[in-house]
Parts: structure tokens; sequence; C-alpha cells
């Protein structure tokens, strides 16, 4: 169990993280959500004890992290899949972490056979794909078989094979009984993976809630309707008392209708429908939503027609 | 794991259950009433000290290319110029030219720039972890700051003043016998220890120095330049300092320069300034360890 309270990070007059107050627990997947410059690796790197706290206090099961005698032992980490040595082979590269644990030295052809790295296991690591990289970062966090894990951001650049391959080594390992913790900045992501869910944007804490609640919460339902008459069907929908949404791209999306219902209105007074669909609002936009404001670098259009198609991905697999 | 749980502050979330019907982990933990199932590992749990961090620095050390390079010019360097040196002096002096004259002071040249490699190689074992990120990595797996520098300066050093010493003594040996007949004298038991152990154990000082640097700095480039600095700047700024008024500061400035302090390794005079003896090796040693305590007070301050 991971505990943060009023966990705040100040770089000069940047605050990068801002007095976050959240747990994480045990035998589940606590992702970790917020988008570019949200501060989740600043987090991280303080719950590693690599950046001291301006204020507030992290602790790893009471204990702050460089009390730990045994630490990768009790946490693996994958930071920065680069964080290492280019010029150092593979196995090199896991026997010096190894060895700085007292982790013996089979253990290190373990996990490089768990990441699938044996072939090329005394080859530099400079050579390897980002992909590969990406790998030997997690043999790394597995090297001391630990209980709690942390990986930020391991999905970024992967082919769709190795996504594949982290979320299912994600969700083995917390049905194992370990504490995951994984960050992202993708709504879809965390979908698949998370059981429970800590979403920040700005360094503040925006959402601390299980999966299933803010799926619950977040999953919209609408009808999307286009006609040549908009007038009139406006018209006629305030009538019979329901509250239209007009959109930017000349359609009308009705919260919570029901299309045979707005089928039937227009029919009787003959207007003709374009389309008329029942839409879900993706969880890409209830999280682009809750952290709308705190966005740190904007792109200037964005509709959130356009954007929908991006958080798709979930839905289909 | 028998820490009292504390009071969770989102305690009105419903607890979701891990979703995956796998085949049970063989290492669940019974959980105490009130507490949770936790992961166990097989592998037997070691307390971790110096020992370790040792260990794992000589890994790193003995793993990558710069280390052979560095120490590989080196030799080079060393043994190359200290055999030239003699080789060339000694085939052209006459019978009487060296007479009194210390053979191993031959080995100076090859020293002198070869220390810029030693000072290289420990700027890097700080420095270039820092450029590649591993240091986050290091640190994460020995978050005991103080423990991680004490082992890379544990492990230079020794490499270090082996490596220097097998050269000196090599040089030593090849160029009394090179002049063995140019009339230089034999040299004394104590100026046999000063030119070769003396001046190994000066010339690894000089190399952990570097590497506080580089671990001050966090810059390999920068580090080795602010070394090659202090190893030339004393001398070039006492080439121009004309004005009879500085003449205390530029004497002292060439007295306490570094290749002067070499230089001391070799001579027997007492001079009535300046550094004799095994002095050198002292004042590097009193400099090597103020910049390690300011070495270690920062990496205690700052973020990794
Ligand atoms: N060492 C640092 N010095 C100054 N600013 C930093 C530093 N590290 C992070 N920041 C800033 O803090 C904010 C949070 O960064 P980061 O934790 O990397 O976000 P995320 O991982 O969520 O993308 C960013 O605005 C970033 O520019
Ligand atoms: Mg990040």
């Amino acid at each position: 169990m991971i505990e943060l309270e009023g966990l705040t990070k100040r770089y000069g007059e940047k605050v990068a993280v801002n007095n976050l107050t959240f747990t994480v627990r045990p035998g589940i997947v606590t992702g970790f959500l917020g988008p570019n410059g949200a501060g989740k690796s600043t987090t991280m790197r303080m719950m590693l004890g690599l950046d001291r706290p301006t204020a507030g206090d992290v602790r790893i099961d009471g204990r702050h992290y460089d009390r730990l005698k045994d630490p990768l032992r009790y946490i693996g980490a994958l930071l920065d899949a680069k964080a290492m040595h280019g010029g150092r082979s593979a196995f090199n590269h896991l026997l010096c972490l190894a060895q700085s644990n007292g982790i013996p030295r089979g253990r290190v052809d373990e996990v490089l056979d768990t990441v699938g790295l044996t072939a090329v296991a005394k080859k530099k690591a400079k050579g390897f794909s980002l992909g590969m990289g990406q790998r030997l970062g997690i043999a790394g966090a597995l090297l001391g078989d630990p209980r709690i894990l942390m990986f930020d951001e391991p999905v970024n650049g992967l082919d769709p094979e190795g996504i594949h391959w982290i979320r299912n080594l994600m969700k083995s390992l917390a049905a194992q009984g370990r504490t995951v913790f994984v960050s992202s900045h993708l709504m879809s992501e965390m979908a698949l993976t998370a059981d429970h869910l800590v979403v920040i944007g700005q360094g503040r804490l925006l959402a601390d809630t299980s999966m299933a609640e803010f799926i619950e919460q977040n999953s919209r339902s609408y009808v999307r309707i286009r006609s040549p008459q908009r007038e009139r069907l406006l018209d006629v929908l305030h009538g019979a008392g329901i509250t239209v949404v007009e959109t930017g791209a000349g359609a009308l999306e009705v919260d919570g209708g029901k299309p045979e219902h707005i089928g039937e209105l227009a029919a009787q007074h003959q207007i003709v429908l374009h389309e008329l669909s029942p839409q879900q609002a993706s969880l890409e936009e209830a999280f682009m939503q809750l952290t709308a404001e705190s966005v740190e670098y904007h792109a200037h259009t964005d509709t959130p027609e356009e954007q929908q198609a991006w958080g798709d991905g979930w839905k289909g697999n | 794991m028998s820490t009292p749980q504390p009071p969770m502050p989102q305690a009105a979330v419903p607890q979701p259950q891990p979703q995956l019907a796998q085949a049970p982990a063989p290492h669940w933990q019974s959980a105490p009433a009130g507490s949770y199932p936790t992961y166990t590992s097989p592998i037997p749990v070691v307390r971790t000290h110096l020992g370790h961090a040792i260990a794992s620095e000589w890994t790193k050390i003995r793993s990558v290319r710069s280390t052979m390079w560095t120490l590989g010019v080196f030799v080079l360097l060393v043994v190359g110029i200290g055999l030239l040196a003699a080789a060339v002096v000694g085939s052209s002096a006459g019978e009487t030219d060296l007479a009194g004259e210390n053979p191993l002071s031959f080995g100076f040249f090859g020293l002198l720039l070869g220390s810029m490699c030693i000072m290289t190689l420990g700027v890097l074992t700080t420095a270039s972890e820092y450029g590649t990120g591993m240091i986050r990595t290091t640190m994460t797996a020995c978050p005991n700051r103080v423990r991680v520098l004490a082992a890379k300066a544990i492990v230079f050093f020794s490499v270090a003043f082996v490596v220097t010493f097998v050269s000196a003594l090599l040089v030593a040996f090849a160029d009394v016998a090179l002049l063995d007949s140019s009339g230089v004298r034999d040299p004394s038991g104590s100026e046999w220890l000063k030119g070769t152990l003396g001046i190994s154990l000066y010339l690894a000082l000089l190399g952990l120095l570097s590497l506080v640097i580089g671990s001050i700095i966090r810059h390999s480039a920068g580090a080795i330049t602010i070394m090659i600095g202090v190893v030339l700047a004393p001398l070039v700024i006492a080439l121009f300092m004309f004005s009879s008024s500085l003449e205390k500061l530029r004497e002292a400035l060439f007295e306490y320069s570094i290749p002067n302090q070499l230089s001391v390794f070799y001579s027997n005079s007492l001079t009535e300034s300046g550094p004799s003896g095994w002095d050198p090796l002292w004042i590097m040693l009193g400099v090597t360890a103020v910049a390690f305590a300011g070495a270690c007070a920062l990496l205690e301050k700052r973020d990794v």
C-alpha cells in the first residue's frame, strides 16, 4: 500500500504536484491518469524517494522509500525505459541491479525469459528497439519479485502486440495479490487495465474512484439527430418537453432520449430526418471534460466530434 | 505487513475486486482480519549493505567500453612515453650528462598525459549516469545516496590505483635498466616508494577528485573540462603574471600546480618553499576529502 498525504512538489515557480492525497491499494491495478504535464512522473519520482517533496509525505506500507532495507524486493519501478547505459548489455544491466540488492544471479535469467529477451541478453541496450527497451525496463522492475509494481506510461510507443502483452502482465501481477500502479495519459488504456482510477490535472487530484463507478457515472448516452428541417424539429421537440443540445456540426443531441420516441414525433409532424442514432459518449470524452480546465498544452482546433474516434478503441476490444 | 492500516481517505468508494479468474498465485498470505492479501516472494530477503553496492558498481565499471578505452590509452601513454623518453634521452646523452639524475623521473611525462584518461574515467563513473538517466535506476535500487557514491569511489579508486601502480612500476624498472649505462644514480628506497607507490596513489586520488566533481556537476563534458582546467590553469595563469608585485602569488601557483606536485614525487630536493616529500599526496587527500563531503551533502539535498 502506498499512501500520499498532501504531497506537493514545486520546481521554482512551477507547482508540478499540488497537495495530492490518495492511497494505492494492494491486489488491484490502480490507474494514474492525467494529461501530459499533469505531474504523474513527478509524483512517481517522489514515491521512489528520487525527488524530495516540497510539502507533504508519501509512505510505502508506513515507511519512507529510503528506509526500505531491500528496495527492489519491495517495489519494482519502470520510470523511463531509456534510463540505462546504452553500452551495457541487457544481462549486465540487470546483473548490476540484482547485485545491489543481493538478488541471486539466477533471477536475471528468469526475468529475461519472462520478458522474452533471452536471445538478446548479451546485446548492447542501445541497439534495442523502443519495445525491447521497455521490456528490459520491465525486467528490471520484476527483478526483485516485488509486492508493489509501478509503471510510468508503459505502453508509450509500443506496437499492438507489446501493448497487449503489458496489459496482460499487469492484470496477472495484480491477480497474484501485488499492488500495481500504472500511469497513462490515455483513458482508453486505463479502461482496459485498471480497477481503480486516480485522475490528476495540473498536479491536483480530480477523481479517485473505482473504474466501475467512473464508467457508470461518465458513460452518457444520447441520441444524435440531423435534419434539413432543423428549426421545425427544434420546435416539435421543445413542445414535447425534450431538452435539445445543438452541437457545432449542425447536429442535435438529446441526452438520455429514446430514438423510437424521437422518430415517432418526427413522423407525426412529417419532418425529414437524415440521422437518428443512439450514441454513447466515450470515456475519453469524460476524461477530457474532467481535465478540460487543467490541460497543460492545448491544441487549437478540437471539436469533440473529431476527438471521439480517438477514444473509440476501448469499446472495440 | 503488520503495520496497522490507516483510515483510507476514500473509504466511501466501493472496493473493486481483482477481476481475473487466473490460477491462484502460489504465495498468497492468509491475510489477518482487517488486513489484505498480499504477494510474498519465495526469494529470500537480504538486508542490503555497502558490499552489495560495491559488487554492483564493479559490474558497471567493467561492463562498459569507456573503461577499457580510457584505461587502455592510459597504459599506452604511460608506458609508451615513459620508455620513449628514457630511450631518447639515454641514446643522445653522453657518459656524464645524466650524472646524478633520478632515472624514475622519466616516467613523469607519460603519467602527466595519462592523468587525463584517469580523470575522464573518474568523471564518467558518476556523471555519465546523469546523462543516460541510469542514475534514477541506480538510486531506486539503492536509495542510500551516500552509499552509492562511496561504492563508486571505492571501486574506481581501486581500479585506478592498481592500473597506475602496475604501469608506473613497469616503466620504473624498464627506465632504470635502459639508463643504467648513462651514469644515472641508483634511486634510494624512499625514491622508489615515492616514484611508484606515491605517484600512483596521487593519480588515483586525482581521478577520485574527478569522480566527485562529476557527481557535483552531473555533466560529463563540463566536469572533464573543469578538471583539465584545474590541472593546467594555474601553470598558464602563472606564465602570464608579469607584474613583480604578484611574484609571490605566481610562485605559489606554480609550486602548487598539479604538474609540479607530480614532479615532487621524483625530486629529492627539499625546497625552501612549496610542497616537498609526500606533501602533494596529503594535499590531494585533503582536497578530495573536502570535495567528497560536499558532494555527499549536495547529493542528499538535491533531487536525483
Ligand atoms: N525537474 C523539473 N524541473 C522543472 N520542472 C519540471 C521538472 N520535472 C517536471 N517539471 C514540470 O512539472 C510538470 C509535471 O511534469 P510531469 O510530472 O513530467 O508530468 P506527466 O508525467 O504527468 O506528463 C510539467 O509542467 C513539467 O514541465
Ligand atoms: Mg510523465
